[in-house]
């Protein structure tokens, strides 16, 4: 640091906190209208096409929304478990695991189960993504296995899973071989909003699971700063030392982090299947479990601020569709901004928890 | 130079205006969007329909406004983008991955004035036109030059997935070789992707390994060609000319060539009658090719493969038997051939296809 | 039929040399106490600068010296951030990956369609190199001797130096560390740079021995790979290059098993790899004993050189 220096603050800044995230949406904004002038378009004509025009129009907001909700989702779990230093960086395997379970009710009982066939497939979803976080949760339980790598190999294991299963047992004899299993019918779907008599939202696709993640949100806040579990949870994370000496199970807390993170996942995993897919098929991934540990990251593993983080990245991945179509910018100019963003989030949050004073003696150099 | 290409445009113009269309929808450039798969810069799938677009864009010049989307997921997102570029002005929508299909049949029941043209699929709707490419045509070319040029009458195949495509692929490719000599087998390595250059690399390594010494793959890299000739042996560019990528290896490329195609359906609709009819167009529409042969292959093989090409021009059908099956069984009798419904369906490896199709019992 | 051994070893060898660059400098990064999960994308980085500098015609040292820098370009925001500002490691980590992923794409647009101009290739010792089985570990290319020789110096660093046992210290418990007079801030700055360089080879590797070619997302999440064999390997120099070798030797393993026509589902097979790497990390990580012995205690805790 030339000429100051961090200084650790007392107490996290409480103006700081509100302001970090703004400075680094207002930083990310302007090396935005860099690039943009840099690539030879108008910067505020490709600023308007990138944050703006994709929330134009009713289906524009009910696009973002139902981007943002799985994201959502799996965020909150994620930041439960990352509060408590449990790493789940598999959530993208939970939910395809979710996907699967529900699936596989839906192709074999949807003729049957009538009006059960949705819930069933739900419980089913959340038990599928808990099942399969459970084996990483066991692999560091019990073998003290870096959660990290156990959870990021079972994501591709998952996926072969379900290449296994839609080219094998479970696909539609009537795809011509193709790998897909047979569509879901109307009771094994989430009811559009339109449908339900939601004029707003006539002619989009938002679908009732916004629900699960709307009921998610104060759940998740509820469970991490009002339950004594939550408050376990945290201690571990934060205070290992301490949670040891109070007794607290290590391996409780992370078989409850990667349980809720998974059930989480999973549950996402059905909103997909049941929700804009309406099927299972082997190209079925769309990263929502890897984008949500930047949405815990981004939004410091406070669940109230999850849905917001899940809101922006949801808006950054539209923007760079937007951009593209009316701007022929290439698509990998939402990677970068998500990318700048992220770490002028990272570097301004520093201001939280330390502050910057005028070095008084520049000889003592290194900073020691 | 100038005034003759003005001269065109004017006819031309002339022409349409005769048209149903009119004058005024003359004026106003046909718009038209793209929806791929990968990056344009793949290299192969999406480059091979980014190269058609531009030629179509090139041939028909300010009478259609093109734009594309690259990298569309073929889940949840396919049909947002689809949605919203029918929203915005376009009143054609090609749709260029198979995974694209319910999306595209969705969209298209909104908007019933916008024709959809969908890559490889197998539903149709009254908007919804299929079309795709017979690419076993020139991967059976790419048979009669491998089984000259293979000396340990081993065969190679980079494959993705046990999909009919793929498979038929695979079949038309032993079919092509076999036909030069009938001692040819060919091995099948899956490698249950369709970009991972570094898998797609160990896989030509192991089919290398095994003896093969004239690979095709069946993947979105050219990391088998690559390898190829690293290993000194043959292999061919798929999907878009990759002669660049290996040119010692490179004994052909089997190619996709979309650009007719776009120019004649953009030319329809400019004409007030959209094609409705599903194109499964090879080489006699100019849908697909087999080009730059590399010099090294004899002259007596390059003859016989100029023939086939003609022949298969002229209508004639790579699935004709006699086929057998892997156990020697008549798959195909002697004068008859597959129908289309069972070339888009099939699950069965011919004669000289090592191993099991994966998912069949 | 049967398989022959050595053109197996050769292609378990040929994929494992970049999973071992890479994973050497992520473990000197976390053997100083940081956790970099941006591998990927500092791979990236380093393959398409590598890749641009030989299409413009540099011969093939600056080409390296190219993909060495952009890794440690990336490495550097790593270390900005969490070294100096104290931003969380996965997160920034993380970060890193979609940052390096999507600069790479974007401007490596132009770069596709083409085999690299110049590339490395094999030298065979002589003799050596005929040896059944052995023989591929002597036909590599100069990067794959170098990754050999990185490996036994990391190695001997590590054991032998008052430099690695700074490194360890720093890793093991930086007040500690600091408290003996060593520039904790310093020392890693230089692990995390030395870990982006090795990525950024690893990236080369890729771009100019392996695959000589340049295409968007080029190392197809091997950059996971080799963060996963650092702790399979215990930070171990010598078990990485087991680790990767096993882990190479696996997928080619499940591709050459249907050259010979076995039975098993293709995705099965496909999956050994990951199943293989989670077995062996749950036997290695049950000897706690060992765990401890060589786990860098304050990996991936934050230090603040101010307090």
């Amino acid at each position: 640091m030339i000429g100051f220096e961090l200084v650790r603050r007392a107490a996290p800044s409480q103006a700081m906190q509100v302001i970090a995230p703004l400075q680094a949406v207002l930083l990310t904004l302007l090396a935005g209208l860099g690039l943009f002038a840099l690539l030879g378009q108008d910067p505020l004509h490709a600023f308007h096409q990138f944050f703006i025009a994709p929330l134009s129009t009713p289906n524009g907001v009910s696009e973002l929304l139902l981007k943002a909700s799985p994201l959502c989702l799996i965020g909150l779990g994620l930041a439960i478990a990352y509060r408590a230093n449990v790493w789940n960086i598999g959530a993208e395997g939970q939910m395809y695991i979710g996907g699967v379970f529900a699936t596989g009710l839906a192709i074999h009982y949807q003729q049957q189960w009538g009006a059960f066939m949705l819930p069933s497939m739900i419980v089913a979803g959340a038990l599928g993504g808990m099942l399969w976080a459970a084996l990483t949760a066991w692999c560091r339980a019990r073998f003290h296995a870096s959660e990290i790598l156990v959870s990021l190999m079972l994501t591709y294991v998952a996926n072969l899973l379900i290449k296994y299963l839609v080219f094998g047992p479970w696909q539609d004899p009537q795809a011509n071989n193709f790998p897909l299993t047979v569509a879901f019918e109307d009771n094994a779907l989430f009811p559009l909003l339109a449908e339900l008599g939601w004029d707003w939202f006539e002619g989009t696709r938002l679908n009732l699971s916004i629900v699960i993640t709307l009921l998610a949100i104060p759940l998740a806040w509820v469970f991490s700063q009002r339950t004594f579990a939550g408050f376990q949870l945290a201690v571990s994370g934060s205070a290992p030392g301490a949670a040891r000496y109070a007794g607290y199970k290590e391996s409780r807390a992370v078989w409850i982090a990667m349980l809720m993170s998974g059930a989480a996942a999973g549950l996402a995993g059905v909103s997909e299947v049941a929700g804009p897919i309406g099927q299972l098929n082997d190209r079925w991934t769309p990263q929502y479990g890897f984008t949500a540990i930047i949405v815990a990251a981004l939004a410091r593993f406070n669940p109230l601020a999850v849905p917001v983080a899940a809101l922006l990245m949801a808006l950054l991945y539209l923007g760079g569709e937007s951009v593209q179509i009316e701007l022929q910018l290439p698509k990998s100019i939402s990677e970068v901004f998500q990318g700048l963003l992220l770490m002028f989030l990272l570097g301004s949050e520093v201001l939280v928890r330390f502050r910057l004073r005028r070095r008084v003696s520049a000889a003592r150099g290194d900073g020691q | 130079m100038k005034r003759s290409r003005l001269l065109g445009v004017a006819l031309a113009s002339i022409a349409l205006s005769v048209g149903a269309l009119g004058a005024a929808q003359a004026a106003d450039p046909l718009k038209m969007a793209f929806v791929y798969v990968g990056p344009v810069g793949d290299g192969g799938w999406t480059f091979a329909h980014d190269l058609g677009r531009k030629a179509m864009e090139k041939a028909l010049g300010s009478k259609v406004s093109t734009s594309f989307v690259e990298n569309v997921p073929e889940s949840g997102d396919a049909e947002r983008v689809i949605r919203d570029l029918a929203t915005k002005g376009n009143t054609i929508i090609l749709t260029t991955s198979f995974g694209y299909m319910d999306s595209t049949l969705k969209v298209a029941k909104s908007f019933p004035k916008v024709e959809f043209y969908h890559a490889t699929g197998f539903k149709s709707a009254s908007n919804v036109t299929i079309y795709n490419s017979r690419m076993y045509e020139p991967a059976y070319l790419a048979g009669i030059i491998a089984g000259h040029m293979s000396k340990t009458g081993k065969l190679g195949f980079v494959a993705s997935f046990p999909i009919p495509e793929v498979v038929r692929n695979i079949n038309a490719y032993t079919m092509g070789a076999r036909s030069v000599n009938s001692k040819i087998t060919t091995k099948v390595v899956w490698v249950s992707t369709w970009y991972d250059p570094s898998k797609e690399r160990q896989a030509a390594e192991a089919l290398i390994g095994q003896g093969a010494d004239v690979l095709l793959q069946n993947t979105d890299s050219s990391a088998t060609l690559q390898t190829a000739q690293d290993k000194g042996v043959y292999a061919f560019g798929w999907d878009s000319d990759m002669a660049a990528y290996a040119p010692k290896a490179h004994l052909a490329s089997a190619i996709e060539t979309w650009g007719g195609y776009y120019t004649k359906l953009a030319e329809a609709a400019l004409a007030g009658k959209p094609l409705k009819q599903t194109v499964w167009g090879g080489i006699r529409e100019g849908m697909n090719d087999l080009v730059n042969v590399n010099p090294v292959i004899p002259e007596t093989a390059r003859k016989i493969v100029a023939a086939k090409k003609a022949e298969i021009a002229g209508g004639m059908q790579v699935f004709t038997g006699p086929i057998m099956g892997q156990d020697g069984s008549v798959k195909v009798a002697a004068g008859k051939s597959l129908t289309d419904k069972e070339i888009d369906s099939v699950n069965w490896y011919v004669e000289g296809v090592e191993g099991q199709l994966p998912g069949q019992k | 039929m049967s398989v022959s051994i050595t053109p197996l070893v050769a292609s378990a060898v040929a994929a494992a040399l970049p999973l071992l660059i890479a994973a050497l400098g992520e473990l000197v990064t976390e053997r100083a106490g940081l956790l970099n999960l941006g591998v990927e994308g500092m791979m990236l980085l380093g393959a398409l600068a590598s890749f641009v500098a030989v299409t413009h015609g540099a011969g093939l040292p600056l080409a390296v010296a190219c993909g060495l820098l952009a890794g440690m370009a990336g490495a550097l925001v790593f270390g900005l951030l969490t070294i100096s500002l104290q931003a969380s490691q996965v997160a920034t980590g993380l970060s890193l990956t979609i940052l390096g992923t999507g600069i790479s794409s974007f401007l490596g647009r132009g770069y596709v369609g083409y085999r690299a101009p110049a590339s490395f290739e094999p030298i065979a010792v002589p003799w050596l190199s005929d040896l059944p089985i052995i023989g591929p570990l002597f036909e590599l290319n100069i990067l794959g001797y170098a990754a050999v020789v990185i490996m036994i110096a990391v190695g001997w660093l590590l054991a032998r130096t008052r430099a690695g046992l700074a490194l360890r210290s720093v890793g093991e418990s930086p007040v500690v560390a600091r408290a003996l007079g060593l520039k904790v801030t310093r020392i890693r700055y230089a692990a995390v740079l030395f870990g982006g360089a090795m990525a950024g080879l690893a990236g080369t590797y890729y771009a100019l021995a392996q695959l000589k070619m340049w295409q968007e997302g080029l190392t197809s999440g091997n950059g996971w790979i080799a963060l996963a064999l650092v702790v399979f390997a215990t930070w171990r120099p010598g078990r990485v290059a087991i680790g990767a070798l096993l882990f190479g030797g696996v997928t080619a393993l499940g591709l050459w098993l249907q050259t010979v026509g076995v039975g098993v589902s293709t995705f099965a097979l496909a999956s050994l790899p990951y199943l293989a790497t989670v077995v062996v990390l749950v036997s290695i990580s049950a000897d706690q004993q060992a765990l401890r012995r060589f786990a860098p205690a304050a990996l991936g805790k934050p230090f603040f050189d101010g307090d």
